[in-house]
């Protein structure tokens, strides 16, 4: 494999990487203070999808996008609302079928709206112009993919550690019983937690299915898993963490399709979780920074 | 006295049930659909009640099932295509030749083998999931709860992916997968005809579980459930319980898994995807997590309205010349999922709870009414 090709590789994979970044952030905030695997998180990202298809085809994409967002967010904070809110003194294994279930019925709902045919995803001509250096060439939304990732990480750890919102969110997430006794507002932290989360897979959908070009039910499912694996991999709770977790996985993923072990790629990252769970199961960054939100 | 009555009544019961399966039996052609909806039923209830053993009973919340029942759907599909259907199968990749060899070997043992061949397969399925369980096990019974449901569920992927890899085309067909498996064989020489077969296996499975269940590992496995500390300080070797639960309950996953290759006669390992554990996990929350009967009462609910009773929501519906909308492809699964949802959220026991069926409760129901009565005439 010549170096050119390695190269290309490698930048499908930041950028691949990226996307998966700001959809692991969505998972270890809401395990940092509920303890839950958000499954749904794989289904919202995948709405998301839909939800730009249909306002591509009515808006101009700049309002196209701030729409997509906005419903994504919406449907994030409903879904904690009526799904996760009535069994916060329950088991936590109830908490997770009821994640379990909504993944269930976003799956469902999708194929019975949009039916189970692939739906192919708008371009927006911008995002696609492709640049050239040397051999290697990029569209825009490869490139712009790990900055953006970036770029928001940076603004996110801002808020988390600079305001009051990020105290509150910080304080839920080392002893959220005590949290509640200092007078915080718990379901408003929730709240906030989940429209980040949202917000941010809404953000990843735009820049994975862009590059995908197709959305279907089930293209949430896959990519959910992964991310989940990227944020135990960088430790749970750790925002750069799951950023690192998710760039990990996005390159050594696109190695693996390079050098035709594309059926074992999913593997590799179920290998990869249950490697780190037995070995460091705080994850790389787990320890070292005490902060978890 | 209550007792036998108990008893009768049991027997009474399942003999009532077996002779409307006999009568199904005479009339094949006219119930195909009932027939088949009742199999299926039955060998989910097996997958619902092992997964129902460890999630339930022994409290590890796994996700992995239908990675096992795969590992018996293809064993047992390997095992079972006959020896000249093979290149047919086969017919991009070719077979690797030891497995031939194997088939050929067995093929030509006498008549006596060949009529309890398949369920020796179904057991050879089991025994390769349990084997494969208890290797796995070491390393992920050290996980907890939501840790372990993650863990179980990338291994039923890890499985799913290595059985579609072109590396292993030679035994599993890859992506292609594997068809013209057998259906059920007859039982005892023709006195159980094969459309009952899997109701009998499952039956067998199910009270196999059951006395488990009721023995002193199953007080064991549900002191752990309870309380994880406590039930070691009670002198309850925590691994060796955990363990024994996951590899038991991949074993009877596993078992069904090779039944439901021998229903649906061709497998892929599509089939065997994340969906298939949840389709389990839904019959579970449903039937009661807990609760055996629960299961399955729950696994012949759940089939029967989803490829039955529902199965006008996903037609167009008209009614005095207005159409009512919703009605199309789909919808009977969205119902499907807020039923899950609301059961999850407001009737979290499901259909059963933790308890079992029994018919002290359904006579002791009619007492207390009777005597609800009475206090309200005086």
């Amino acid at each position: 494999m010549s170096i050119t090709t390695i190269l290309q590789h490698s930048l499908t994979g930041i950028s691949l990487g990226g996307a998966y970044g700001l959809i692991a952030i969505g998972y270890t905030l809401v395990y940092g203070i509920l303890r839950l695997i958000n499954f749904a998180h794989g289904d919202i990202f995948m709405m998301a999808g839909y939800f730009m298809i249909f306002s591509l085809a009515s808006f101009p994409w700049p309002i196209a996008i701030v729409v997509t967002l906005l419903i994504t967010v919406l449907m994030g904070i409903a879904i904690e609302r009526v799904a996760y809110k009535p069994l916060r003194s329950s088991p936590r294994m109830s908490i997770m079928i009821s994640a379990i279930g909504v993944s269930y019925l976003l799956q469902n709902l999708a194929t019975y709206l949009f039916t189970a045919i692939p739906r192919g995803y708008p371009e927006i001509p911008l995002l696609k112009r492709i640049f050239r250096v040397g051999e290697l060439s990029a569209s825009l939304v490869t490139l712009l993919t790990p900055v953006l990732t970036i770029v928001l990480v940076v603004l996110l750890m801002i808020l988390v550690n600079k305001t009051k919102t990020g105290m509150a969110m910080r304080a839920a997430s080392k002893d959220f019983e005590t949290a509640k006794l200092m007078g915080i507002n718990i379901n408003r932290v929730i709240t906030v937690t989940f429209a980040i989360g949202s917000l941010l897979a809404g953000i990843g959908s735009i820049l994975y299915f862009t590059d995908r070009m197709s959305v279907t039910p089930f293209s949430g499912t896959l990519p959910g898993l992964k991310c989940f694996v990227a944020a135990v991999f960088g430790g749970i709770g750790n925002i750069p963490g799951a950023v690192i977790g998710g760039f990990f996985i996005g390159i050594v993923e696109t190695l693996l399709v390079a050098l035709g072990y594309s059926t074992f790629s999913d593997a590799f990252t179920f290998v990869l979780l249950i490697v780190m769970l037995l070995v460091k199961p705080t994850g790389l960054f787990g320890e070292k920074t005490m902060e978890k939100v | 006295m209550r007792r036998s009555r108990n008893t009768v009544l049991s027997v009474i019961s399942a003999g009532v049930f077996l002779a409307i399966l006999y009568m199904l039996n005479l009339n094949r052609a006219g119930n195909g659909m009932l027939i088949s909806i009742m199999q299926k039923s039955a060998i989910f209830a097996l997958v619902a009640v092992s997964m129902n053993l460890l999630n339930g009973f022994t409290g590890l919340f796994s996700l992995g099932q239908a990675g096992f029942m795969s590992i018996g759907a293809y064993t047992t599909a390997i095992l079972l295509i006959p020896v000249q259907s093979l290149d047919g199968v086969y017919y991009m990749n070719g077979i690797n030749p030891g497995i031939r060899a194997l088939k050929v070997f067995l093929s030509a043992l006498p008549p006596w083998f060949q009529s309890v061949y398949p369920f020796v397969a179904l057991i050879i399925g089991a025994l390769f999931a349990a084997v494969i369980a208890s290797i796995v096990g070491v390393a992920v019974l050290r996980l907890k709860s939501d840790y372990l449901a993650i863990a179980t569920l990338g291994l039923s992927e890890i499985i799913r992916a290595l059985f579609s890899s072109p590396q292993l085309d030679g035994i599993t067909n890859g992506s292609y997968g594997l068809n013209k498996i057998p259906a059920f064989p007859k039982m005892f020489g023709g006195l159980v005809p094969p459309i009952i077969t899997p109701f009998i296996v499952s039956a067998v499975c199910i009270t196999l579980i059951v006395l488990l269940i009721r023995s002193s590992y199953g007080r064991a496995f549900m002191a752990i459930r309870e309380d994880e500390i406590a039930a070691e300080a009670m002198g309850i070797s925590l691994f060796k319980h955990k363990s024994m639960s996951f590899i038991i309950s991949s074993f009877f996953s596993a078992l069904a898994g090779g039944m439901l290759a021998m229903y649906m006669r061709s497998i892929e390992a599509k089939t065997f995807s994340i969906t298939l554990t949840y389709d389990i996990l839904l019959i579970v929350v449903i039937g009661g997590i807990g609760s055996v009967t629960g299961s399955v009462l729950g696994a012949f609910l759940v089939t029967a309205s989803k490829e039955w009773w529902l199965r006008f929501f996903d037609q167009p519906l008209e009614l005095f010349g207005w159409d009512v909308p919703l009605f199309r492809t789909g919808f009977r699964m969205v119902i499907f999922s807020i039923l899950l949802m609301m059961v999850v959220l407001i009737y979290r026991r499901g259909l059963m709870g933790t308890n079992e069926f029994s018919w002290d409760r359904i006579f002791g129901r009619f007492k207390w009414k009777r005597k609800k009565v009475q206090g309200g005439g005086s």
